[in-house]
């Protein structure tokens, strides 16, 4: 098993985890697998069960996922969003931004490096799933 | 102009430490070439057929001086003293070494520029009308729209491995000087029946192999708005576009697939999904950039009449200058299309000399423009004949703007690793046979445009006259295409028929151009004839 890469201090889910269509039906499931080409929507009507949501990156070029994360977030899930797949350091910054708070990728990560890449940029353009103050706002307090 | 603040500072200067530490390593061979890739597509940085290439933004075109001579400093420094404008307003330098590529975006960072985002599946360097802030027929300057979008793009965390690249063009009048319906994301400023400002909003349009003219999606989009309904296009296109073949994943694909109709649905649907969550950026904000973009202090005393006894420079006047919406100023077009130069090529030397007389004449401010020109937007009428002299002194002072030698080209087979066909002596042989500056305005308006391959960088698509580089059992072979047009009228040329060989397109646009003026109307010009004619009396004159 691939060392996971947690932000969050809970203890990690360890249910099996299901597809977005057996989700629906599984009403005592709680984790699930959201692939690349899945609609991430439909899983808003069961989020009160929901404790880990698993996005799945088949190549780091797929964005996708992003935006299943993001949607998630919008619509208020506070529980666990872990990326697995091709997740290179180059991309957990924009990750954490739209509201991944786990990672667990084919290549594990140096956790030294990551956190590096983390502190790159001080500032960012726009708000996002994460509590980053969009520089627009700072500008004017 | 838009000036950064220690925010813009910090995020550049944070951009190229970052660069720097991927270029190490690559160097170092920690990286390979294909993890190496998408990260310096971020930064511009292209492999070639010679050497890197390193593509700088110009943010919708515009810059001072002092970037403008920093633009040749690279070109003295890091490449072979000479640079290239690009069709989407930018810069390109050819001959670029992997080692020093972190020394240029520090340099770049000194005068508040970069290449962030400048290639790669990005949201490409926002563009706009090359005269703006200076034109009598827009609304409003839209360049502070464009640099709000570009700072809301920037570094976007949802959108950075999106699809395919996307390109987004902002303008303010009616006649489209930026191609914008050949873009992605296309805005344009209306005012609504209450006098409100807002935007006509086109997705969907773009050139390369596949090219479409964008489809009307929101005929008014509040201008509060134009944040969260750019994440509601974005959105839509990262969720649902294709991802199993590179040549159907721009959006123009998915709303060529979907229809308009669709499409439209689809955004409205995002969009309000996306509004709860407030991601618009406050008036104030607008309004603090808005302040960058006021117009200088014009003189008003400055006389309106322009002195045009010496007849060369009324030539390059009548051809060249455009009308401003202060009376004692003028919009002034330098041609980078001498007849033996490159189209869009400029020396060190000549651009050290364009941000000399751009601070002298025209308030420290230069334009690009998508035709591979440079525009000095403010200069006095009473000044023009001073700064024709010293154009001429330097060969930039070519009479053609919009004629037949002012061709866009790109640079094919010389440069580009893609290239079926060069383009680059093909312009030039052109520009040769139709050198005649009065052949030239006797022809009018006829925008010729030149790419090496399908893929579309010279625009041949929306050229009035087209042509297309193709590899022809292993020859070098040229289609010609008519009909084109990248402006408010935008329209995609059509293939005559088969193909030419070098010295047979240059003959075939000759008698392209000959049957135009025995078919021509009053005042039409060539693309008025074509559009009134058809494409059949011309197939006739080249193939029969
Ligand atoms: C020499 C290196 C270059 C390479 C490898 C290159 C590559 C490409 C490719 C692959 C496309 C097609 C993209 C698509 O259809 O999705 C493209 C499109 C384009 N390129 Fe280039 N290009 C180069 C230089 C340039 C230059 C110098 C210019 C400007 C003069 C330019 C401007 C454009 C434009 C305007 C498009 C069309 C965008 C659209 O489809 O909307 N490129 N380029
Ligand atoms: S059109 Fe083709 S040949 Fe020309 S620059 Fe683009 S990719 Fe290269």
């Amino acid at each position: 098993m691939t060392d996971i890469l947690r932000y969050r201090d809970d203890d990690a889910p360890m249910e099996p985890v299901v597809t977005i269509s057996s989700f629906a039906d599984q009403s005592n499931s709680s984790a699930v697998l959201i692939e690349a080409g899945d609609d991430v929507r439909d899983l808003l009507p069961h989020l009160d069960r929901l404790k880990l949501a698993v996005v799945d990156f088949p190549r780091f070029r797929d964005g996708r996922g992003y935006s299943s994360a993001r949607i998630l977030r919008e619509a208020g899930y506070k529980g666990e969003i872990r990326a697995i797949g091709d997740v290179l350091v180059d991309q957990i910054w924009h990750m954490r931004r739209c509201g991944f708070d786990s990672f667990a990728p084919n290549s594990p990560l140096d956790p030294k490096v990551v956190e590096e890449s983390l502190n790159r940029y001080e500032h960012v353009y726009q708000p996002a799933a994460d509590d980053a103050v969009p520089i627009w706002k700072l500008r004017h307090g | 102009m838009y000036q950064y603040d220690k925010y813009d500072q910090k995020m550049v200067d944070a951009r190229v430490a970052e660069f720097r530490d991927q270029a190490n390593r690559r160097i170092a061979g920690e990286l390979t070439e294909d993890q190496f890739k998408p990260l310096r597509l971020k930064n511009g940085l292209y492999l070639q057929l010679h050497a890197y290439m390193l593509r700088v933004a110009i943010p919708y075109g515009t810059l001072n001086s002092r970037q403008m001579r920093m633009l040749a400093t690279i070109a003295r420094k890091y490449d072979r003293g000479y640079a290239h404008f690009t069709t989407r307003q930018n810069i390109q330098y050819n001959w670029i070494k992997l080692e020093q590529a972190a020394d240029i975006l520090a340099d770049l960072s000194t005068v508040e520029m970069h290449a962030i985002q400048t290639s790669g599946e990005s949201i490409r360097n926002v563009s706009s009308d090359q005269y703006a802030g200076a034109t009598a027929d827009e609304i409003v300057d839209p360049r502070p729209y464009a640099e709000l979008i570009r700072q809301a793009t920037s570094f976007h965390p949802e959108f950075s491995y999106m699809p395919r690249k996307f390109k987004i063009a902002v303008i303010a009048s009616d006649e489209d000087r930026a191609a914008m319906r050949l873009h992605d994301l296309g805005f344009k400023l209306v005012r609504n029946d209450k006098g409100e400002l807002g935007f006509e909003v086109y997705v969907g349009g773009g050139m390369g192999r596949t090219p479409f003219v964008s489809p009307l999606i929101r005929d008014f989009l509040p201008v509060d708005q134009m944040f969260s309904y750019t994440e509601a296009v974005l959105r839509v296109w990262n969720r649902w576009a294709r991802r199993d073949n590179i040549h159907k994943q721009r959006i123009k694909i998915l709303v060529h697939e979907w229809g308009a109709e669709k499409m439209k649905e689809k955004i409205e649907a995002e969009w309000q999904e996306i509004l709860p969550n407030a991601s618009d950026i406050p008036r104030k904000e607008l309004e603090r950039i808005a302040t960058y973009f006021e117009a200088p202090a014009f003189d008003d005393e400055a006389a309106e009449e322009i002195d045009l006894s010496d007849p060369d420079f009324k030539i390059w006047v009548d051809q060249n200058v455009r009308p401003h919406k202060h009376p004692g100023y003028a919009i002034a077009n330098i041609s980078l299309k001498p007849v033996k130069g490159i189209p869009g090529d400029a020396s060190a030397d000549q651009i050290d000399l364009m941000a000399d007389l751009a601070e002298q004449y025209s308030f420290d401010e230069l334009r690009v423009t998508h035709a591979q020109n440079i525009v000095f937007a403010h200069v006095k009428k009473s000044d023009l004949y001073a700064l024709w002299q010293k154009l001429d002194a330097a060969g930039l002072a070519p009479a053609n703007i919009d004629l037949i030698s002012d061709i866009i080209a790109c640079p094919g087979l010389d440069y580009c690793s893609l290239a079926n066909a060069r383009s680059i002596p093909v312009a030039q042989k052109i520009a040769e046979r139709f050198s005649d500056a009065e052949a030239q305005r006797d022809l009018g308006e006829l925008k010729l445009k030149i790419s090496g391959c399908i893929n579309a960088c010279g625009h041949h698509h929306s050229g009035h006259i087209g042509i297309l580089g193709v590899d022809r059992k292993g020859t070098e072979n040229y289609q010609l295409l008519l009909g084109g047009s990248g402006a408010e009228d935008a329209s995609l040329g059509k293939i005559t028929g088969p193909g030419f060989d070098e010295d047979g397109i240059v003959n075939a646009v000759a008698t392209t151009v000959s049957k135009y003026k025995e078919l021509r109307e009053d005042g039409e010009r060539f693309l008025d004839t074509y559009r009134r004619v058809g494409m059949a009396p011309f197939k006739e004159a080249l193939y029969d």
